[in-house]
């Protein structure tokens, strides 16, 4: 029994077979060598140790992510090695690169298949805001349509920013656990929010932070961004 | 052949060919630096590039693709231009035959009986300028999504579209 060093304090030691000896009540007294934590804490420790990035690579961004994967800058190091292609193995989508319309609902359905608890980083500029490709084809930024936990600026981004970008969510994950879910406190919010705009019709600003964009996406200098439209019959 | 034609500069069979068989008022031609062109009525474009294969020798079809000159400055021919490379794989020579087609409902037929690979070069073309070729075996769209309505390489699409790529579902991390 560990239990010398409680037991000089004088309080009331309780019983001999657990181990444990109470003070006084409200006043844990913890042997040595013992961790008392929530579960809640526990698994969202291993959560964050164990990530299974789904790579969503659909240009140069993928080749950094590659890099990343191997051995000079090692993801294996923060545990999120295991690279699966199959969203029903992952928990964590990677988005590499620009996502064409055409793409975007195949993305959508990927997002969709991955089992709970799930999160998702949007590598480089044009995932996160659709780059220099500001055409009809390109989505302007991926967090338009799915949710996104960490954004990675560049063009494309460094492999350590991508390392940075899994410590940052190991962070946002071990801070928002819960069992069920992914349990993201401070995205309440932001969620409630979405909510509330969903029934907008296509087009449309969908929350504050963008509430200056018109039908195209984009405020222009001159006033509204019907540009070309003036050419259409 | 060869050396008749490295007598008589390139092209020169070629041109000869095409004047015995269509004579004057068909087509008009021009020469840039080592390449011919050729501007020829889309009602004769199906029987000139048959007597170009056949009897020229051009075997190949090595591009087809198009262009809008819709707002080009001081532009007086058809809106369209359809452009053939052909390539003569015996001489190593190029021509390129241009056709034009306006407004509404460009119309050409199509070269698939001629040459097989033509098929998606017209379905591309179909699919950006929304220029439709009588007689493809199957003139769908190629890049755009089924259910794209525009002809995006059109000179009047806007370059930022019309909404198509902001006309998603969104999803929140509640409903996913």
């Amino acid at each position: 029994m560990a239990l010398g060093a409680n037991q000089g304090a004088g309080g009331f030691a309780a019983g001999t077979g657990s181990g444990v000896s109470l003070k006084s009540a409200g006043n844990l007294e913890i042997p040595e060598n013992t961790i008392v934590t929530t579960l809640d804490s526990v698994v969202s420790y291993c959560r964050k140790y164990s990530l299974w990035p789904m790579p969503f690579a659909t240009a140069c961004c993928g080749i950094e992510l590659m890099a990343v994967g191997a051995s000079r800058f090692d993801l294996a190091r923060f545990g999120a090695e295991v690279m699966r292609f199959s969203p029903r193995q992952c928990d964590l989508m990677i988005v590499a690169g620009r996502v064409a319309m055409k793409m975007m609902p195949v993305l959508q359905r990927i997002w969709l298949q991955m089992p709970e608890p799930k999160w998702s980083i949007s590598m480089g500029a044009c995932a996160s805001t659709g780059g220099i490709f500001d055409t009809y084809a390109v989505v302007q930024g991926i967090d338009r349509f799915i949710p996104i936990d960490v954004y990675i600026p560049g063009c494309p981004p460094r492999p350590e920013q991508i390392l940075r970008a899994i410590l940052d969510l190991q962070a946002k994950i071990q801070k928002g656990g819960a069992i069920a879910g992914t349990g993201l406190p401070e995205l309440f919010d932001r969620e409630k929010e979405l909510q509330a705009k969903r029934d907008l019709p296509a087009g449309f600003p969908l929350s504050t932070e963008r509430g200056d964009e018109d039908r195209f996406g984009y405020r222009l200098p001159g006033g509204p961004g019907l540009l070309g439209s003036n050419e259409t019959n | 052949m060869n050396q008749e034609q490295a007598v008589a500069g390139p092209h020169e069979s070629t041109l000869k060919t095409l004047a015995k068989v269509f004579g004057d008022g068909v087509f008009s031609h021009a020469t840039f630096r080592a390449n011919l062109r050729f501007h020829v009525p889309a009602s004769r474009i199906f029987e000139f590039l048959a007597v170009l294969k056949d009897q020229c020798g051009f075997s190949m079809l090595s591009e087809l693709g198009a262009t809008d000159y819709l707002g080009y400055p001081e532009w007086t021919r058809d809106r369209f231009e359809v452009h053939y490379v052909l390539r003569n794989l015996d001489t190593t020579e190029w021509v390129v035959v241009k056709v034009g087609v306006n407004d509404p409902d460009p119309t050409l037929p199509s070269v698939v009986p001629h040459w097989l690979g033509a098929d998606w070069m017209e379905r591309e073309v179909f699919d950006m300028y929304g220029i439709k070729f009588d007689g493809h075996p199957d003139l769908r769209r190629i890049l755009m999504p089924e259910e794209f309505v525009a002809f995006p390489l059109r000179k009047d699409y806007p370059l930022r579209g019309r909404g198509e790529r902001h006309n998603f579902p969104r999803l929140t991390r509640g409903e996913s």
